[in-house]
This record gives structure tokens, sequence and C-alpha cells, in this order.
């Protein structure tokens, strides 16, 4: 029986791997939320139609894929090339930006045999993607823009379900926990708890009706962020099989992927991908022929950001009101349904498959001694060229802003980054050499955050950056514990007055009072991460907030 | 089992299981809360039991926080004693508090907990919301301009009564208590008239009806009588 | 009269039961008449705030022009002043037309004067000649756009809370004041608002 399913996966692999030979030609169209906004869906419909006019459909394959990361300049697409062999026998990768269906069928033409060099085509060349992509590491987003979200076929023909197959037939719970610790991977949702530590307590606790579950926590809501919905949009099996792992490591037959309305697109990729697993025998009962059991149900979150906390999410998975509740119990003692529950953000998850296939002593190799592997970004903001991208822990801020993104835009100076959204902090310009990691960024009061990254030039008024994130985070507030509430109303009201140049040097006593108060008194994480914004714009561009103090009469 | 902890320097003893503050009361210190009530379940909301764990310096409510052996607690430090008073302020200025002219006024539970931490005024802005009074039950009615989403009624309507009648609609500043489906409290048929979210209620939101200023007693000690005798048999 | 305590008392948008409830001092009045000199007060004929003064009990909210500026040179002119009442503390019932938004002052005017009216409803707008000066003014002092307790306009040094605010507590404030000391508002009897 367990042999069944390794010969499944090699055959489904070898199929498609065959299938996909036969082409030599390769078009791949970012089909992520952002490309299709710019109507990507009609640039690969238009190179469809140009390659059957041109008679290269034996040759020529316009296949969907998911994000490259380079946001600003979509729709992009990437052109393989077998019939002309680059550096080391490598086929030619040209990557095109900013392509519309107009543009689309001279893409093929210069494909078809008979192609003239042509000019019409160096506009949309992506001139950046060298400095761009030369900094990456890719381990989350390795297959991203690389292969069709919606097919489980190019996932298994590119090493998926590979992993889950070895652990299912060769590795113990506590071998797969062992080796998550030693990779050193943490959570990256943003607190950066030690996954194989979070996994390992779980998989401890007593369940009193035996039952355990695995969620995957896929209500990014950070303002600007993207990372996740774009992992789950672009490779929605690898998170799958993470929880797969997961599940088997910690005894949950169940479990729940949360993810927002909002990303219709991830939704429905999910949704796909799943019926996929369950058709091939990968969810369900019996998996590989084992005593192991487990299914995955979707569940979309109306889009609240408090739903984020775990404890929230648990309640709104139930069908309550998605508000936190104090912790402990923590729900890896008492979680959903009251059960011992493993709750992991979608690229911690994402992280699992290759931490198994390649080894922990691979993974651990990546990183800094205390953050291991790769961070996604969704970098934005002020910067030449914005978008989402796959670093290695310890890359320092300079080398994120001014390498990869390509610097500041419109001969202006950069001012602050801003990491963590609304329960982040701004970190100035003197400390643009540090390394990315979760000590680190904490240390200088902001936090790793799930991976948004505001870049601002120096015509940004801070005071409005942190009225922005606490009109977002009073928006966004439960209502359930007064400082929560009320505070970051009051909290507003005062970085208003700051905005107005009406404030008073009482009003700033009283504007820091209130972070201390919200900071330590709030119930969750949301209330408790607020006043960031505001008390780390304070601490580096306290001289902006004096100089909007009302001129005394 | 029996537990011995510290409690503001003093060593205490405490039943397993127990919470911070049964603990506490047991002991004869008292701290302050306003969401919890004796006879519902704790949801650690108002953060006015606030008290401080030594070592990590961690602020817990001490309404939901179990004790443990050894554990050091302090409920009353000059940090505290700011924390609550700015909360109880931030209360006052969340809705349209007037003492003055409060059927509750003498005996409100927020008015009590505004002596206590010494809150002589209010140093934020008063939101001055525009909130609606609900007297369309017969018997009792229901003033928003005063309601600080304790949830009070709301636990004890469902653990108690047993009629859910009571919610939260909304989040954030715009949260507001509701009766049904959001409707008319009077329109409500699953509201038993029981009165008992009226004995829960701290502050003067639920009333009588034809109660006027300072004349609205509540006997809140009623509810965990009546939970006690359901569960324990006690009816003493 | 040199040595003793200059006092003032001031009567914003209140209705006066504040000091109503000083009077209730009864006939330890006279024991304060002979610590202090009453400078200013609604129940002393003067007509500007003077100057030098030593403490000053302010009554209800700030609701009118009159009120602020009055408020302003309360502070201007006096060491500590003293937010009496709900009112003053709070904004309290005066404060209750807040509710009604930003822009409330036409709405309650109207309400005031017209709509519960049945005899001779009019605004209370009148644009009179000031004989002396010889220039037009109006009679009533425009309505703040928002009532607010005094400290939201000056800095307030001590708060004695009530509605109206007993007499003893009144004493009990006085009292320690007289004596050098800052009043310790404290406890039930101290510090209850309504």
């Amino acid at each position: 029986m367990q042999d069944e399913v390794a010969t499944l996966l090699e055959k489904t692999a070898s199929t498609e791997r065959m299938a996909q030979s036969r082409y030599s030609q390769r078009i791949q169209v970012c089909m992520g939320t952002a490309c299709m906004a710019l109507n990507s869906e009609q640039v690969k419909t238009a190179l469809e139609h140009a390659v059957i006019e041109n008679g290269i459909q034996k040759q020529c394959q316009v296949q969907r894929v998911g994000c490259p990361g380079l946001c600003s300049l979509g729709p992009m697409l990437r052109v393989i090339d077998k019939t002309i062999t680059a550096e080391a026998n490598e086929p030619r990768e040209t990557l095109y930006q900013q392509i519309t269906p107009e543009v689309a069928p001279a893409i093929v033409t210069s494909l078809t045999p008979a192609a003239q060099p042509t000019s019409a085509l160096d506009a949309h060349r992506c001139e950046v993607a060298d400095t761009f992509f030369k900094r990456q590491v890719k381990v989350v987003l390795e297959h991203c823009s690389h292969i069709d979200p919606e097919r489980i076929e190019d996932y298994i023909a590119h090493g998926g379900y590979r992993a889950i197959q070895s652990v299912l037939t060769e590795w113990t719970p506590q071998r797969v926990i062992d080796s998550i610790t030693k990779a050193g991977l943490r959570g990256r949702g943003g607190a950066g708890y030690p996954t194989g530590l979070k996994w390992a307590t779980v998989a401890k606790a007593n369940s009193s009706n035996g039952k355990k579950y695995v969620i995957c926590n896929g209500d990014e809501g950070d303002p600007g962020a993207y990372m996740d919905r774009s992992v789950m949009e672009g490779d929605p099996h690898r998170v799958i099989e993470g929880m797969m792992i997961a599940a088997y490591a910690i005894g949950a037959s169940q479990g729940y992927v949360y993810v927002r309305a909002e990303s219709p697109l991830a939704a429905k990729r999910l949704r796909v991908a799943i019926r996929q697993a369950q058709r091939a025998g990968l969810l369900g009962n019996n998996i590989a022929g084992s005593a192991f059991h487990f299914d995955i149900e979707l569940r979309l979150g109306a889009g609240a950001f408090v739903c984020g906390e775990e404890t929230a999410l648990i309640a709104s998975i139930e069908g309550g009101r998605g508000q936190p509740r104090p912790r402990p119990p923590y729900p890896a003692e008492s979680g959903l349904w009251g059960c011992p529950t493993l709750i992991n953000n979608v690229e911690t998850f994402a992280n699992i498959a290759p931490i198994i296939d390649k080894g922990w002593e691979w993974y651990a190799g990546i990183g800094t001694a205390k953050s291991k592997g790769t961070k996604v970004f969704a970098l934005t903001g002020q910067v030449k060229t914005s978008g989402l991208i796959e670093v290695p822990m310890g890359i320092t801020l300079r080398e994120i802003v001014f390498d990869i993104a390509g610097g500041i835009p419109n001969n202006r100076q950069f001012k602050a980054v801003q990491t963590g959204g609304p329960s982040g902090g701004c970190i100035p310009e003197k400390f643009l050499d540090m390394p990315v990691d979760y000590e680190s960024l904490a240390k200088v009061g902001s936090i790793m955050g799930s991976g948004g990254m505001i870049v601002m030039d120096d015509s940004t008024n801070m005071i409005e950056v942190a009225r922005f994130f606490m009109e977002f985070c009073m928006d966004e507030s439960c209502g359930k514990c007064v400082p929560c509430r009320v505070g970051t109303v009051q909290l507003h009201r005062l970085l208003s007055k700051f905005v107005d140049k009406t404030a008073t040097p009482a009003d700033l006593i009283k504007l820091e009072g209130l972070c201390k108060l919200v900071k330590h008194t709030s119930l969750c994480g949301l209330g408790q991460a607020a006043p960031n914004p505001v008390i780390s714009t304070l601490n580096y561009f306290r001289e902006e907030y004096e100089q909007c103090l009302k001129p005394s009469p | 089992m029996s537990k011995t902890l510290t409690l503001n320097g003093q060593m205490i003893s405490a039943r397993e299981g127990e919470s911070i503050l049964d603990a506490a009361r047991d002991a004869g210190v008292s701290i302050p809360t306003l969401c919890h009530m004796n006879g519902v379940g704790d949801v650690g909301a108002c953060r006015m039991c606030l008290v401080e764990l030594a070592g990590s310096g961690k602020l817990v409510p001490a309404c939901t926080t179990k004790i443990s052996e050894g554990m050091e607690v302090n409920s009353d430090t000059p940090q505290l004693r700011e924390y609550r008073r700015m909360l109880v302020e931030l209360i006052f200025s969340e809705r349209n508090h007037v003492c003055a002219v409060c059927v509750a006024n003498g005996n409100c539970e927020l008015q009590d907990l505004a002596i206590h931490v010494g809150m002589d005024h209010v140093r934020y802005d008063y939101l001055y919301p525009a909130e609606n009074v609900d007297v369309s039950h017969p018997m009792f009615g229901m003033d928003h301009n005063r309601c600080i989403l304790c949830t009070r009624c709301v636990r004890t309507c469902d653990e108690i009564e047993g009629a859910h009648v009571w919610d939260i609609t909304a989040r954030g500043i715009k949260s507001h208590t509701i009766t049904g489906l959001a409707e008319p409290w009077g329109e409500v048929n699953t509201c038993t008239s029981c009165g008992k979210c009226v004995m829960a209620c701290p502050t003067g939101a639920i009333f009588k009806l034809g109660a006027t200023v300072a004349e609205m007693e509540k006997d809140r000690e009623k509810l965990a009588f009546l939970k006690n005798a359901r569960e324990r048999r006690e009816w003493v | 009269m040199a040595n003793k305590v200059k006092l003032a008392t001031v009567w914003l948008g209140g209705c006066s039961g504040c000091h109503m409830s000083f009077l209730d001092l009864d006939e330890w009045l006279f024991d304060l008449a002979q610590q202090v000199e009453l400078v200013f007060s609604p129940i002393a004929d003067v007509k500007i705030f003077p100057e030098g003064v030593d403490v000053a009990l302010i009554e209800g909210a700030v609701a009118n022009e009159d009120n602020l500026a009055l408020v302003k040179r309360v502070r201007a002119c006096s060491k500590m002043i003293i937010s009496f009442g709900d009112c003053a503390v709070t904004g309290n019932v005066t404060a209750l037309r807040n509710i009604l938004g930003p822009n409330n002052a036409e709405q309650v005017l109207q309400r005031a004067y017209h709509d519960v009216q049945n005899l001779q409803p009019q605004s209370p707008r009148f644009v009179v000649e000031d004989c002396v000066t010889n220039t037009l003014h109006e009679i009533v002092p425009p309505l703040l756009p928002q009532v607010l307790p005094v400290h939201a306009v000056v800095p307030v040094d001590v708060y004695l809370p009530g509605c109206p605010p007993p007499a003893p507590r009144i004493r009990a404030v006085l009292t320690q004041l007289l004596a050098g000391n800052t009043p310790q508002m404290i406890g039930r009897e101290m510090l209850k608002f309504g």
C-alpha cells in the first residue's frame, strides 16, 4: 500500500515532466492578484491566441504561474526558451514586464523560427530583474512563479508531496519535531515563537476526546502586506503539505485553513488544491496506506484584523464572535473546541516540506544564529522597485532597500523603514546596517511581523504615519477590552491634535502615558502592539512631535 | 489540594484551580473589578483587576488567571494604581456618564470605582457619542449612554437565565449591546422579563422603568445565590 | 485687610447649585469671612474680575464666549483655581448638548426658545446699541460649538466634584487651603460625582 503512493507520485511526476518536456518554449504568465488586477488574464488569452495563429502550439506552452515578486511592474511574464541555451546549457529565460494584451502577440512572434530581431519588446524587458533577484534566496517561494498553482501534477513534478511521503513511511512523529526544532524555524506570523517547541507542546498535550487540530492562519491583514496571500495563490499545495506533516507530528486528524474572504483568489486556489489532494488520496483516511488520517477544511474569515490573533481566530472558526480571550490556557492546551490545537502561519507551514526534504542542516545553514531560514517581505513605499521578496535572515536593511529595491526614487533621501505593520515600528537611517532578524528588530523597537515593509522618504510626516496605523488599530479593535477599545480612539485624537498643530505639552505627556497603558494592559496582541508605531516615532523622530506643539500664547 | 502563594508580600493559601481574584478575596485583599461578577463566567475584559506577577513583571487579569504554587502576585503597586485610574477615566470618556442625572447615582459600581481609584477629573477628551435609550420593554429600560460594555448582562442572560437575549454587535468603539437580533427590547420575544440583567448591570444602563435619579438599587449577590442554589443545591 | 486671602467665586455655565451649596456653609461663612476677602462673586457686585486673586472657585462649564473670556481672565489673575462642582469638572448636565454633534448651538436655541414656547417664541439674539460706547453688541453671548470642562480650557489646580458638592466637602477643601495645605481629595466624602 505504502509503495502505491510512492508509485503514484513517481508516475504523476514523470508523466508531467514528460508532458512538459514536449514543449521547447514556455511562456509563464503571473496570475497573482496584483498582475490579474492589471489584466494578466487577458494577456494570457492573447498569448494563447497568438500561439495558435503562429502555429507553434506544439512547441510553445502558455502557462499560469504564481507571483514572481515584481508586483509594481506587472503583468509579468517569463519566457523559457530551450531552443536557445544561455550559460551552462541552461535554457534562456527572459522576464518581461508590464505586458498588455496588445503587446502579447509580439512575444509569441519573437519565438517563431522566422522571428526577426525587433525592438518592439525592448521597453518590456525587465531590466531590474538582475539586481532584484540577485540577493534573494527562495525557499518558501521556490515554486511560486514556476508552477501552475491549480495543477497538483505540476507541484508533484517539482518534488511536491515527497516530504510527506517519506515522513509517513520512514519517520516517527518525534523525528519530525526534532528536525523542525533543529532547523531553528520560528513562527513567521510575527512573534517568532520556535515552531518545533510549539509542535512538541501540542504533541505532548492530552486531549480529553482524543482530538487535536491543526490550523493554518491565513488571516493576513497588515496594510500593504501580501506575503501569505501570494504563497497561497502561487503554491497552495506547499501549505497543505506543511499542514499534513504538522498533523502527523502532533497527532491531529483535522486541519483548517483560515483565509479572509478578501483574498478570493487565495481561497479559490486552496479550495482547488484541497480537492485535488483529496482525489489523489493525499488527504482523507489512511493516507499512503498508513494509519494516518487527515483532512483539511477551508474557513473564510470576514476580514477582521483581530482574527489573526489565535484565540480570536479559533473563536471565529467555531462560529463565534471573533474576539480574543485571555491566555493561558494557550491553544496548545485548549484551542479549537477545547482540544489541543497547533496554529501556525501560512509561511511557517510553507517552510516545512523543504526542511524535511533537504534536511534541517541545510535549513539551519541559512540565516543568523537565532533566526534561521528566509523571510518573505512585501516591500512597498518609496522605493524604485517594490514587490514581494524572499531574503535570508541576517541580510541588512540597506541591502534590501538599496540593492534589491534599487533605493529611493525622485532624488529623495531615505528616512525610515516601517516593519511589522500596525504592530511594528519605524526604523531610522542609523540602523540601516542592522541585520534583519527577530532580535535585532525588537531591539530597535520594531518587530519582524508577518513581513510588511514600508520604505519612507524624507517627505514623509512621521506623525501622520503613526496616526495612519493608529486609525487602523482603532477601526480593527474588537472592542472587548477597555484600553484597546477606548485607548486607541484617544490616542488617535491626540495624534490628530499633533497633525493639526493644536497639541499642547500636556498632550505630549498624555500621549506617552496612554501608549504605556494600552501597551501594558490590553488583552491581546492587537492592543498591546497598537502603540508601537507611536512609541518608535516618538523615539526616533521626537522633534517632529515637538515642532507640532501649539506656540504658547 | 491547596497551594501557597505570595500576595503583596503576604503568604496566603488557596485552592488549586482557583483564580487569583478568589484567592485574594478569601484572604481579605480586595482587588477592584468591573466586568467580573460572582455567578457568571469571567472574560478579563475591563482590565481593572490586572495584577503584577513577580519575576516577569507581566500584568495578568486576576479574574481569569489561575493560582499556582509559589506564585508571587502584587495587586497594589503605584503603576497598577495609575493604570486603573487611567482605565476608569477612559470608560468615563467613552459614553455620556452624567452621575448627577443617573438612576444609579449612589448605587453604581463605576462611580464607586472612580472614588476608589481617586479620579477627580477625566484628563481625556469626552467622546460624546449620540446614544439611544430603549424603553420599549414594558418593565425595563436600556440607556446606552451609561453602558460600559462589560457584558455582564450578556453573560447573565446566557449563563443563568438561559435566554441569551443580550449580545454585542459591531466592534471597537462602535461596539454596542443589543437585545435579540438588534431589535427593540420590547419586541424580543425570547426575553422572559426576569430582570436578572437589571441586577447584573454595574451602572445605570439597565434600569427598572419608573426609577428616577439615585433610586435604582441593585442586588447583585442574588445572581450568585441563584447559581449556587441550582448547581450546588445550597439554598441559604 | 491686606493679609487676608483674596477669594473669588465664578459662575459659568451651571445652575448656581454649587453656589447654593456654598451658602449652605451657614454660620461657618462668618468664620470664613474672618480669613478671606471676597473680591469677586455672583453674590458680590463686582463687574470686572480683579487681579491678584489667591483662590478662585469656578462653578459651571465653559459654554459660551463670555464664559471662555472670563475663565481665561480668571486663570490669568488667580494663583489657584478650583473646578467647583461637576459642571466645571466634567461638563455634566451643561455639556449634554454636546451629544447633538459639533454644531448644536442652533438646534439647542431653536428647541429652547421656539419649539417648547407657546407664547412669543423668539431667539435671545438682540443686537442692541451700547449707549456708553456707541457700539452695537449682542445681548446674549454666542454659544460655543462644544461645552467644555474648565480644565479643557485652562490648567486647573484642584478639582472639587459633586452636583452640587456638599457643604462639608467645600468646607474641608477651603479649610485645608487656608491652613496652607493642598486639599487631599480622597474617599467617598471628597470625591463622589453626582
